[in-house]
């Protein structure tokens, strides 16, 4: 398979497409300053969905504590960018918080992840709420229960977002489509009968829950520079249940899905905001009523390909040149 | 040493409510492997229905905690007949969404209607007997009535629940629904009943510990089930989940470390110490406490 095929070339004109209306929209007044900070905090959810998507849908773990890798990505960078507030820096945390998360979800998921059922859900549980305590109690650094401020947000704009978001997105869909990727499907699906074709199981469900660990500190990152505040209390379970909304509603296994279900629940919460105290209300009746009448979310784990929407089957990832129907 | 004993009471008393709330979440994981994260707040519900029947109706503590845990073991029952029962054969993730928005509901829904702010059971108080609020010295020990209360009548309630569920038909039915849900249908066991009956019993034991909690800390507010609720899905968890011998086991001793560590250490870390003794059971002994290991079929 090429770079530069059609799909691929198509992909990029849509998305340079897509950048650009959205700049013609601010430059003409027409995308108003809420509509730009909205767009940031669809992209941050669409990261984290993205990344816990990785795990839950595609080796098929349970994790409940993505809000704590999240709080790892934000403090590094409100560390970093409030010593020293230049672009560069904010790169270099963004790398320094997804590296120490990767490192975290390792560390706890190489032991976990050996298990079969629900462990990872638990430890991660346990994980997420340790970090939040561990960044209560290190004053110095993180100014306890007040949290960092002044965090300069000069440096995020819907642009960066974006193009983060972009970042991670390809690198996912890239992952899952890879070798490595098809395994981690293949572990879904049937642990034993990957485990008796000599896949290291275990590896390949830490390499997806380091993944997306790291996803969600990218998205933590992004989330410190938006607001300019950050505190412990921001990334509490309630965070990681959001995530898990995102993405079971969009589809479990579905990338598409959590994409389209981060740009639904962005825009109804800012929509449900005018109902003050009912909008939680409301939002759970809307959840309990989706699950009981469909349980597989929007997308239930289809996706969009361009390339089969452009008939050029050959441009799809995996595909096999011998198998294909001569006429 | 008189106030090490006065802890280990306080830590039993804890450990009671937690071994109250834990039961119940390892009952309904034992028999649909959910993890229902709504129990917690039943035991919310719980908390303030007693506080509305002593206000309104007058009646002692014993009446209020009998008519308590009927009330949740009703709302128990009619959430798992809307939310759960139409997912049984749904993706398990889908359930836990599912309970994830029941929880949000009862929360969200009993904030909208009781107001977000913490509520004392003070002024309720002062209608029951004057026994509750006495309290009894032994050589600079002090019980108060209402932890022999709360400890007498836990262990009651769970030597109850170990009668139900080992010397009566249900019980049986329930045991068999937990090992192999088909096979116990084939036998002519109704799995759904035996469901509903599971979800009737752990949201009344919600309901009690409920009650007992809002009178014992004297506060409450629509959100607290969300922190104990975890707590005692800790508990069932470092006990063996499922188990329910395990979650007595682990209520007790999650109680004991958090009164303990507030007592003689910092208590910022107290709850990072108890999930740190979770990830470590999870390390050294997955299937939990008294969980045995089991071999992996085909």
């Amino acid at each position: 398979m090429k770079l530069f095929n059609r799909t691929n070339i198509t992909w990029l004109i849509l998305i340079i497409l897509t950048f650009v209306l959205l700049e013609i929209g601010v430059t003409t007044g027409f995308t108003s300053p809420v509509m730009q900070q909205t767009l940031v905090t669809i992209m941050i959810n669409i990261m984290l969905a993205v990344g816990l998507n990785l795990i839950v849908g595609f080796s098929g773990q349970l994790a409940l504590g993505h809000a704590g890798f999240m709080a790892i990505g934000a403090y590094a960078t409100g560390i970093m960018t409030r010593q020293s507030p230049n672009f560069i820096s904010f790169i270099l945390s963004v790398l320094a918080g997804a590296v120490i998360a990767g490192i975290v979800a390792f560390i706890v998921g190489y032991p976990t992840l050996r298990l079969k059922g629900d462990y990872l859900a638990i430890a991660t549980l346990g994980v997420a709420e340790i970090i939040r305590v561990a960044i209560l109690n290190m004053e110095g650094l993180t100014n306890g229960a007040a949290g960092l401020s002044g965090i300069p947000i000069y440096l995020m704009n819907w642009r960066t977002a974006t193009v983060f978001t972009v970042i991670v997105v390809i690198f996912v869909l890239n992952y899952i489509r890879s070798s490595r990727g098809r395994a981690t499907i293949a572990v879904r699906e049937d642990e034993i009968a990957t485990e008796s074709l000599g896949i290291n199981t275990t590896k390949m469900k830490v390499a997806a829950f380091v993944i997306g660990a790291m996803a969600a500190a990218v998205a933590g990152s992004v989330h410190a520079t938006n607001l300019g505040v950050i505190n412990p209390s921001q990334f509490g379970f309630d965070r990681s249940i959001d995530v898990l909304i995102t993405v079971v509603f969009g589809g479990i296994g579905s990338i598409t899905g959590s994409i389209v279900a981060g740009f639904i629940l962005g825009i109804l919460n800012l929509y449900l905001q005018q109902f003050g105290a009912l909008r939680m209300i409301i939002y759970a009746i809307a959840l309990i009523g989706i699950m009981i009448f469909k349980p597989s979310g929007l997308l239930g784990g289809r996706e969009f390909s361009l390339s089969t929407l452009l008939g050029r089957e050959e441009d799809r990832p995996g595909f096999i040149k011998s198998l294909k129907k001569k006429d | 040493m008189a106030v090490f004993i006065q802890q280990v009471i306080n830590g039993l008393t804890l450990g009671s409510v937690y071994a109250l709330i834990a039961l119940g979440y390892t009952m309904v994981y034992g028999i649909i492997k959910l993890l229902n994260f709504a129990h917690g707040d039943i035991f919310m519900v719980g908390s303030f229905v007693g506080y509305y029947i002593i206000q309104n109706l007058n009646l002692g503590l014993f009446p209020t905690i009998i008519l308590t845990m009927i009330v949740t073991g009703v709302i128990g029952v009619v959430i798992d007949q809307i939310a759960y029962k139409p997912l049984r054969n749904a993706p398990r993730l889908s359930v836990l969404i599912t309970a994830i928005g029941v929880s949000y509901l009862l929360q969200n829904g009993m904030t909208a209607i009781v107001g977000p702010e913490t509520k004392s059971f003070l002024s309720a108080f002062e209608q029951t007997p004057g026994f509750v609020n006495q309290s009894v010295s032994l050589g600079g020990i002090s019980i108060s009535m209402m932890q022999i209360i709360l400890l007498s009548t836990t262990i009651i309630l769970m030597i109850l629940l170990q009668f139900v569920v080992q010397k009566t038909k249900m019980g049986k039915a329930m045991r068999a629904v937990s090992i192999d849900q088909e096979a116990a249908q084939l036998m002519g066991i109704n799995a759904n009943a035996v469901i509903a009956f599971t979800f009737l019993l752990g949201s009344m034991l919600a309901g009690a510990g409920g009650v007992m909690v809002g009178m014992y800390y004297n506060s409450m507010n629509p959100l607290m089930g969300a922190g104990y609720g975890t707590k005692a899905f800790v508990a069932a968890v470092i006990g063996g989940i499922g188990l329910i011998p395990g979650a007595v086991l682990g209520g007790y001793l999650i109680g004991m470390v958090e009164v303990m560590i507030t007592a003689y250490g910092n208590s910022m870390i107290r709850d990072a110490v108890v999930y740190l003794i979770l990830i470590i059971i999870l390390l050294v002994k997955p299937a939990g406490l008294l969980g045995k290991n089991e071999n992996e079929k085909v």
